[in-house]
């Protein structure tokens, strides 16, 4: 009976369990945090070799090294060019579509929202291959149009499925009340729904930027040789340069997703915005 | 067509199809400038999507909705002369409480200071300036009622809507929104439909009530017509309290017949003494009712409840009741009074 089950009681007085469990926890700190802290560490080292269980020395030359080598900033400069450009396009194609879920119920309208879905099920490399013979006929390989479109394509998903839950939660009545007010559709779009849907799109925008960022399957099999950006960069660096290097151009590849998501959490969680979702 | 409110508001023979249903079908209503009229009537009964008609927010699929003497029919709610108090309020918690009453003017694009100069008054008029720079989310619902209010009242609108505005409200702060709107109404002049469930909110605020049942008007008249000589058995039993008995009346006394005879409670008298007309009864029940008794009553006719307020009689007490007044209906209709 429901009764008698007892809640498991996870406070125990057994010096042993206590021991036990602090080496556990320990443990699985160990495996998420110490390869963040071993990266770090050979970031700003001069040489770290086994068995020494310190490095040498301290230096910051791994990051003019990787500031030295063209191909290097080059592919920084790519990536920052890129990732924008693709969320941006991203949100101008997907936004409508978002909207148009969220507000009309057309014919294949639930079809659509599923096969959002299903490009991201199957294994991109398979969608990849087949767009890259698709490229070759259409002169795309090797571009930043066709790098472009490869990681607008992953995108797609957060685009349309987020900022749709975020335009359906906005209540219709608000959007008549201004149209009651004097505003015609679009500055109601503008002034009402985009603006009480803009959390859950600045979440989308977020996450597109940063799997545009990351992304490396598809825009190394259509950029290389002629384009890299960071993430293909890194297959170049871990087979020539010494592993500092590729610990720098880790901590580099991370810090814009980092600062994002910072940014995105004051403006979503604490932000005016959040508390205008409280509608009574 | 011909328009006959003049400034008011008039509905010409609206028919409104909605998910296949004919909810609304040869609806006909003529309101003056400046009065304020009420759509009463049970949830269902088609009264919102009337209201909605006049906003613009639905079409009609015929017939003509005028107001201000303009035939509005075709036109979005963006471009009609009325401003609509939502019932959820519908105020946008984006934006401060100055910001939401300053919405329409700024869609018509008015200087700054201006606009600075109407939010300014209205507010006061609501009395909300403390409020102006809080957001939705932080005031009271009565308070957001008010807002709503304003941002409709700073429009100067030549017709006010309201949806059941008061019904989000509890008892106490229902009565003396009501009336606040009351009095705002009849000093601005502004002409006011209002839709509500609540029959006592529609007989304490409305010039003329219109009841609906069915998608149609049953009766259009003043609170007192409506209560005194309800047109149909059906606006007879939604306003106010009723005995409805079957038979046929005559001279006080209820016989066998076919006739629906109803009578309200406060026209029946009990007394220990027999007066012409009257019927032996004894006392059944009695509940109290707060500032008055509801006292049930056998006579050897009928079973009849009346309002007692002074010399209150009890369970078993024998005596003679009579009524003062019957409305008779034949077929639904009020046939004669009695």
């Amino acid at each position: 009976m429901a009764k008698d089950v007892q809640p498991l009681n996870l406070y125990t007085k057994s010096v042993g369990v206590k021991v036990l469990l602090s080496l556990f926890s320990g443990f699985m700190l160990l495996l998420i945090v110490g390869p963040l802290l071993w990266l770090a560490i050979h970031a700003f080292a001069t040489e770290w070799l086994f068995p020494s269980y310190k490095p040498k020395g301290w230096t910051l030359d791994w990051f003019r090294k990787v500031f030295e080598v063209p191909t290097l900033v080059d592919a920084m400069k790519t990536s920052l060019i890129i990732s924008p450009i693709v969320v941006l396009l991203s949100a101008v194609i997907c936004l409508p579509a978002a909207y148009a879920s969220a507000r009309y119920n057309y014919w294949g309208r639930k079809s659509f929202l599923i096969i959002m879905f299903a490009s991201n099920a199957f294994p991109k490399i398979g969608l990849f291959a087949t767009i890259a013979t698709l490229y070759y006929f259409l002169n795309l390989m090797g571009t930043l149009v066709g790098v472009i479109i490869i990681q607008v394509l992953g995108t797609i998903i957060f685009m349309t499925w987020i900022p749709a839950a975020a335009f359906a939660a906005v209540p219709k009545s608000l959007e008549e009340a201004a149209r009651d007010a004097g505003a015609g559709k679009f500055r109601v779009f503008r002034t009402i729904t985009l603006k009480m849907a803009m959390p859950g799109i600045l979440v989308a925008m977020v996450m597109s930027f940063i799997y545009a960022f990351d992304e490396a399957q598809g825009t190394f099999l259509i950029g290389a040789p002629t384009i890299y950006t960071m993430p293909t960069a890194m297959y170049a660096i871990v087979e020539t340069y010494p592993i500092q290097v590729t610990a720098v151009f880790s901590i580099l590849l991370t810090i814009p997703s980092v600062l994002l998501i910072g940014l995105a959490r004051k403006h979503i969680i604490g932000g005016q915005l959040a508390e205008g979702f409280q509608i009574k | 067509m011909a328009n006959q409110s003049g400034e008011g508001l008039e509905l010409v023979g609206l028919r409104k199809i909605l998910g296949g249903r004919v909810i609304i079908d040869d609806l006909n209503l003529v309101v003056n400038k400046g009065e304020m009229v009420s759509l009463l009537g049970p949830s269902g009964c088609g009264k919102t999507t009337t209201l909605r008609m006049i906003a613009g927010f639905l079409i009609p699929e015929s017939g003509k909705v005028f107001l201000a003497g303009k035939d509005v029919t075709e036109i979005g709610p963006e471009k009609r002369p009325s401003a609509m108090v939502f019932q959820n309020y519908a105020l946008w918690p984006h934006m401060t409480v100055f910001k939401n009453v300053a919405y329409p003017l700024k869609v018509r694009k008015m200087s700054k200071s201006e606009i600075e100069k109407r939010v300014h008054d209205v507010l006061e008029m609501v009395n909300l300036m403390h409020h102006k720079d809080s957001r939705p989310a932080q005031i009271s619902g009565g308070e957001q009622q008010r807002v709503a209010l304003a941002r409709a009242l700073v429009q100067e609108p030549d017709i006010l809507l309201l949806d059941e505005p008061l019904s989000n409200l509890d008892a106490k702060l229902r009565v003396k929104v009501r009336e606040d709107i009351r009095e705002l109404q009849r000093r601005l002049g502004i002409t006011t439909v209002i839709v509500t469930h609540d029959q006592d909110e529609a007989l304490s605020i409305s010039d003329r009530i219109a009841v609906m049942n069915e998608g149609r008007i049953e009766q259009f008249s003043t609170p007192q017509e409506l209560y005194d000589a309800p047109q149909t058995e059906y606006v007879a039993n939604f306003i106010g309290s009723l005995n409805r008995v079957t038979g046929s009346f005559e001279n006080g006394a209820i016989s066998a017949g076919s006739d629906v005879i109803g009578i309200r409670p406060e026209d029946v008298f009990f007394s220990k003494n027999q007066i012409p007309g009257s019927v032996a009864a004894t006392v059944t029940l009695v509940v109290p009712r707060g500032h008055f008794y509801e006292v049930y009553l056998k006579r050897n006719d009928a079973e009849l409840r009346a309002f007692v307020s002074s010399e209150v009689p009890k369970a078993g007490d024998a005596g003679f009741a009579n009524i003062t007044k019957a409305l008779i209906y034949r077929d639904g209709k009020l046939v004669r009074t009695a």
